[in-house]
């Protein structure tokens, strides 16, 4: 490159995907196409019972099967199984119970695993299977958390059904709801929710010798690394975990499953290479669910809608056992109550209650999504109670952009936003008022089919996170982010990431920011990761925080790297470090710009080593770990109008806007397609989707016909536009963007559809808003 | 174990298979042909579609045996020395994330241009309803495969050519 | 995911596949396109012993005319049924139920007859067949017999064929054009079954309803007729208003289950709106 070419900026430009090359022609590596030598395949018998007591296990007839290898029950592995580990006991007096990944006597939700078969290939592992013979005591299963601690209701774990309770307070809340002129209270149940990633969990563990590799379709190979030699106590350094290509996760993949350390534990037993994978209807049992949760909350305003307080009680379903995080995932929402408003009060707490069902963890949004649905629901029908336009009540109360930073009521400081632009940018894209006009007249026509608009102004915390914020918080690792560039010596560039993607498209976006950062063309940079031997350090990808936090770690790599180069350089122009500027991917000599060296010129003189400076060593390389200071705050308006027909209660989404601002961005098409995705799930939780229980606690939505995840012919085309608002707390002034659209979208759809019903005297109905809800919804309505 | 003998983009098969085989298992296990994945076990997810004599099946769903003689187009046979419209379409408009569906999707979006080459955006997304993504919102999909078609307008797209 | 082990013949003739099925007796299973039997067999619900594999009987696929009826061959595939210039000209009904059924990819390889002897009340094609007043041709040791659609669902998924007889073909009238039609299909994903269905067939005759046939999908353990609606729709004037109150006597007679879709009382409710509105539309009704 010579000094006239200027490079157009990468980060910002709508670039297409690198993965996609794989990706679109089938040449993608999932898990479970891993073939290795000798490979057998194991398949785990899991427990049809809710909650039993493990009586007898006999495998005699499945170890005589054809291709069987070896069976195992959970007797045969406790000596060395452990523990699955919870990794954020969010209070002093937590009860985080014993959670063998292969139940030993007693099982407590259907899915849980009793008995492996090792076989030689998955069809007889499947057949064996059936030649198990377990007898079971039954157990009462607990199912509904109110029942489960009241006095005398069965227990869970000996000790007990209540895990913790969490409080949190700011302000004086008496005096806020004292005299206070309005006064709302509601209850919100946020239905128990499966993740559905579309690629099931797989895993393939290959020892040799004494050491292991380990490929799984999981989010997190350098947690789940530490973490197994921890359970298993397999030395770290002789652990090698892979997360190959990966399809999705959603917070699904966020997880030490017991199907790994079992995989890992058989290989080490047999000596052989062993592959799982799970079925579909496998994996709605055992893949952790989320969501779960009863919400109760209350809210004192002025007769002007000024919000005086926030008074919030929430009851969250932990399933059977505590997971990697499953406490700290309700906690994350008690930050985001208060939301984008002000307030003198504000109230927080939440006990966290064991079932005898599939354990919950997280799912994409991961609380926030639980919190901004009760805060929007409530403020609509505040709105309603005092006859105000919805939008103009959330005005009255929301930070104004002058305001930031704000610390909230909830302790947190939003370093910026502009909830007034992205606000006017969506009201017009929907054409409110004119939409407005409609529904009040077909109520006053008596329309059968009513309209209604839904809103959602909603901000959330991601990012995740702060390493000192999570330590108070009492998770048990930081939230940093590595990152490292190879500069090879054609002046190529290898970055190697700690955030391992399944989707996000980190090796494009990456590549932007290198590029940028390097002056280096787009397509010179190779971005690594996913292999804790290629990728050593990370904390993996979750919580919307890999460009927040992983890129910025890519960011500062790139510094140091630059910062090399520069004295390279000046050996190499015979000048000092401090005649240079860098310039368009270049130091040159400042006020002689045609002297000078790109990245490239000076990787190859590193490389040839032969005249560096004195004490220099021959490498550009560079590794950096970036904490932040603070976590995102990502926010948007999202509006949603609904049609709703009251005959059968069939609701059709008319029309859904949604702007959005993400601060900058790095890649508008990347960006735009997770704000899409994300309000797919989102109204997926509002119109579609329950994980669901018999009295006996059958899952009895333990398949994709009968969980059920949206088609294409299920959802409307949504309308996107963006305002931006760069944060203040990072280089690139980015935020996080993959929970976004999910947190958002779920009230905007539940407030549409009770404001079309609200003239029926409809106040609520509970998700998701099946045809049928909605259709007793409207009778008790009309009942009442 | 039974006899099959059929055409896997373009190179002929011939193996003795037990007869509950599914085809996506031997597509996978027997043929080597991974670019096909399995998403769930009730014939929902469409991850696994593929052409068979030219129209589109979902391999989950059929047996192996049943797939004697037949001739099958995975994505991996999609490409013929180029990407098909529609591997292009996919990338430039961002219709994939994970990538995980994409195979099955596009499979899927082959079959509804040959059998409609100039649909509109509500028959693409009906003519996609047997086939999940968890990632896109089907957004980008649709816009894809909407371009396409005005692309190859009048053409028979997609089929195994 | 994984089957459980069964023997397989793939016979040349239905008299091939009529010996080999009675031989089987009640461990054989006809598979045709697959589509219900596979769901079946992946989740281990269903363990036959041996399949017999009628795919490859071309002389059972197509649609044929005669007098005053249409031949349906049982191996035409629920695609074709959508395509048929014949059913798209005389049994519009049909042909249009077909284009609702699961989705393209799975149409293409499941087939009417299939979907027939499945008999799950919760398909589309039994409620159909039933409104259009078809029978079911069927070939078994002792020859062929014709039995009408009422009389082939006998309960919850099971049918009046025997252990060694074989579905190869169905029969429906040729409608005229004073006959219109629709099928409506409430369900909660595009993908997902439904909760209810309504078929409705309705002669036209002097702005008036002259005769009326509708069935119901998921209404009880078998396919049902609305006779009350029917018999309510019968003389009624071709509006909507009326036919809405025609389709108010529709779960007349009806016991629908309780299930995660739907509750019975919700479903009696569906069954009443929605033959209201198929009627109408049938009927060509504003």
């Amino acid at each position: 490159m010579t000094a006239e070419t200027v490079q157009e900026k990468e980060v910002g430009r709508a670039r297409a995907r690198k993965e996609d090359a794989r990706l679109v022609t089938g040449q993608t590596n999932w898990t479970d196409n891993i073939q290795l030598p000798g490979l057998v395949h194991i398949a785990f018998l899991r427990s049809p019972l809710a909650h039993a007591r493990i009586t007898r296990a006999d495998t005699s007839r499945a170890r005589e099967a054809t291709g069987v290898i070896a069976v195992f029950t959970g007797a045969d592995l406790a000596a060395e199984q452990g523990s699955l580990p919870c990794a954020w006991p969010v209070t002093p007096d937590i009860v985080i119970p014993q959670h063998p990944p292969m139940a030993v006597d007693t099982v407590r939700y259907a899915g849980e695993i009793v008995a492996a078969v090792v076989a030689r290939d998955r069809y007889a592992a499947a057949d064996a299977l059936e030649a198990i013979d377990v007898d079971y005591e039954e157990l009462p299963p607990v199912l509904d958390m109110e029942e489960a601690l009241a006095e005398g209701s069965p227990k869970v774990h000996e000790q007990g059904n209540k895990s913790f309770v969490w409080p949190f307070s700011n302000g004086d809340i008496e005096a806020a709801f004292r005299d206070a002129p309005v006064v709302l209270e509601r209850t919100y149940r946020q239905q128990r929710l499966i993740p559905s990633a579309m690629e099931p969990r797989a895993v393939v563990c290959a020892p040799v010798g004494d050491e292991f590799t380990l490929w799984s379709a999981t989010q997190i190979p350098h947690v789940l690394r530490v973490m197994l030699a921890l359970v298993t106590g397999i030395p770290e350094h002789k652990l090698r975990v892979i997360a190959p290509d990966v399809g999705g996760g959603f917070g699904s993949k966020l997880q030490v499953t017991a199907e790994e350390v079992l995989a890992l534990l058989i290989a080490r037993r047999l000596g052989r290479p062993v592959k799982w994978t799970e079925s579909r209807s496998e994996g709605n049992l055992a893949v952790h669910h989320g969501r779960d949760q009863i919400q109760r909350i209350r809210v004192a305003a002025g007769a002007d809608g000024r919000l005086r307080g926030l008074d919030v009680d929430l009851l969250a379903d932990m399933g059977a056992y505590l997971m990697l995080v499953t406490p700290g995932v309700p906690l994350l929402g008690a930050f985001m109550y208060n939301a984008i408003y002000k307030m003198d009060a504000y109230s927080f707490r939440c006990t966290g209650v064991f079932t005898t069902k599939t354990p919950t963890d997280a799912y994409r949004g991961a609380g926030r999504p639980e919190a901004t649905f009760a805060i929007e629901r409530v403020m609509d029908d505040l709105a309603a109670e005092l006859g105000m336009d919805p939008l103009a009540l959330r005005e009255r109360n929301w930070i104004k952009h002058t305001e930031f930073p704000y610390t909230t009521i909830a302790g947190l400081t939003y370093d910026s936003g502009n909830y007034e632009a992205a606000t006017a940018a969506a009201r017009e894209l929907f054409h409110y008022d004119e939409l407005r006009k409609e529904a009040a007249e077909r109520a006053a026509a008596g329309d059968p089919v009513r309209l209604g608009i839904g809103i959602s102004t909603f901000t959330e915390m991601c990012g995740l996170a702060p390493s000192r914020i999570l330590g108070q918080l009492a998770y048990g690792a930081g939230g940093w982010e590595h990152a490292s560039i190879r500069m090879l010596p054609t002046g190529k560039v290898e970055a190697v990431t700690g955030s391992s993607a399944h989707g996000q498209g980190h090796e494009t976006a990456w590549s932007q920011i290198v590029a940028d950062e390097l002056g280096v063309p787009f397509e010179d940079v190779r971005v690594l990761h996913g292999d804790t031997f290629v990728a050593p350090k990370g904390m993996d990808t979750y919580g919307s925080r890999s460009l927040t936090v992983g890129g910025i770690a890519v960011v500062a790599a790139c510094g140091k790297v630059r910062e090399k180069a520069r004295v390279i350089a000046a050996g190499l122009l015979e000048v000092s470090p401090d005649d240079l500027e860098w310039s368009s991917g270049r130091w040159q000599v400042r006020g002689d710009p045609d002297q000078g060296k790109t990245i490239g010129e000076i990787a190859l003189a590193t490389f040839a080593a032969h005249n560096l400076p004195e004490g220099v060593e021959p490498s550009l390389d560079s590794d950096a770990t970036y904490d932040p200071d603070n976590f995102s705050f990502p926010h948007g308006t999202h509006l949603c109008a609904a049609e709703v027909d009251t005959e059968t209660g069939a609701v059709r989404l008319r029309s859904y806007v949604a702007v959005d601002d993400v601060g900058q961005v790095v890649n508008p098409l990347i960006v735009e397609g997770q704000v899409h995705g994300g309000i797919a799930q989102g109204i997926a939780q509002a119109l579609f989707e329950e994980a669901a229980y018999d009295s006996s606690g059958t899952l009895v939505t333990a398949t994709l016909a009968d969980y059920l995840v949206p088609s294409a012919a299920d959802l409307p085309a949504f309308v996107t536009s963006r305002t931006a608002t760069p944060s203040t707390t990072n280089p690139l002034g980015v935020k996080g963007v993959g929970e976004a659209g999910t947190i958002a979208s779920t009230p905007a759809v539940v407030n549409a559809i009770v404001d079309a019903l609200r003239p029926l005297g409809v106040p609520d109905v509970p998700m998701p808003c099946t045809p049928e809800r909605v259709w007793r919804a409207i009778r008790e309505g009309a009942a009442r | 174990m039974n006899h099959v003998s059929m055409r896997i983009d373009g190179v002929r098969y011939d193996d003795d298979v037990e007869p509950r085989l599914l085809l996506v298992h031997y597509l996978r296990e027997v043929a080597g042909r991974t670019g096909t994945p399995v998403g769930c076990d009730t014939s929902n997810c469409g991850a696994c579609t593929v052409l068979m004599n030219g129209v589109s099946v979902k391999s989950c769903s059929v047996l192996a045996v049943q797939a004697d003689g037949a001739e099958i187009t995975t994505i991996q046979g999609l490409a013929n020395g180029e990407w098909h419209p529609l591997q292009r379409a996919f990338h430039e408009e961002h219709a994939l994330q994970c990538g995980y569906c994409t195979p099955g999707m596009i499979m899927a979006a082959a079959d509804l241009l040959r059998d409609n080459p100039r649909p509109s955006e509500q028959e693409v997304r009906d003519g996609l309803e047997g086939n999940l993504c968890r990632c896109t919102g089907y957004q980008n999909i649709v816009r894809a495969v909407l371009r396409v078609a005005g692309e190859m307008a009048g053409e028979q797209a997609g089929a195994a050519s | 995911m994984i089957p459980a082990r069964f023997d397989y013949v793939r016979p040349g003739s239905v008299e091939d596949a009529v010996r080999a099925l009675a031989g089987g007796g009640d461990d054989a299973r006809v598979i045709a396109g697959g589509q219900s039997l596979l769901p079946l067999l992946r989740l281990r619900l269903a363990f036959p012993d041996l399949l017999v594999d009628v795919g490859g009987l071309s002389e059972l696929r197509g649609v044929r005319e005669t007098a005053g009826s249409l031949e349906i061959g049982a191996l035409t595939t629920i695609y074709e049924l959508t395509r048929d210039p014949l059913l798209t000209a005389h049994c519009g009904l049909l042909a249009e139920t077909a284009t609702l059924i699961a989705d393209p990819a799975v149409r293409h390889r499941a087939t009417i007859g299939g979907a027939l002897a499945h008999a799950d009340p919760a398909g589309d094609l039994p409620a159909v067949v039933l409104a259009l007043g078809g029978s079911l041709l069927i070939r078994g040791p002792e020859g062929e017999r014709e039995v009408r659609a009422g009389d082939f669902f006998t309960d919850y998924m099971t049918t009046s064929l025997s252990p060694g007889e074989l579905l190869v073909a169905v029969r429906v009238p040729r409608l005229g054009g004073d006959w219109g039609f629709r099928y409506e299909k409430f369900r909660l994903t595009a993908q997902s079954w439904a909760i209810v269905g309504v078929a409705a067939v309705a002669r036209r005759s002097n702005g008036h309803v002259a005769e009326a046939r509708i069935g119901l999908t998921n209404m009880g353990s078998v396919p049902v007729r609305a006779t009350a609606a029917e018999s309510a729709a019968a003389g009624a004037e071709a509006s909507a208003a009326a036919l809405r109150e025609a389709g108010s006597r529709a779960d007349e007679g009806t016991s629908p289950p309780s299930d995660l879709r739907g509750s019975a009382d919700y479903r009696r409710h569906l069954a009443r709106v929605l033959t209201g509105r198929a009627l109408a539309a049938a009927a060509g009704a504003s």
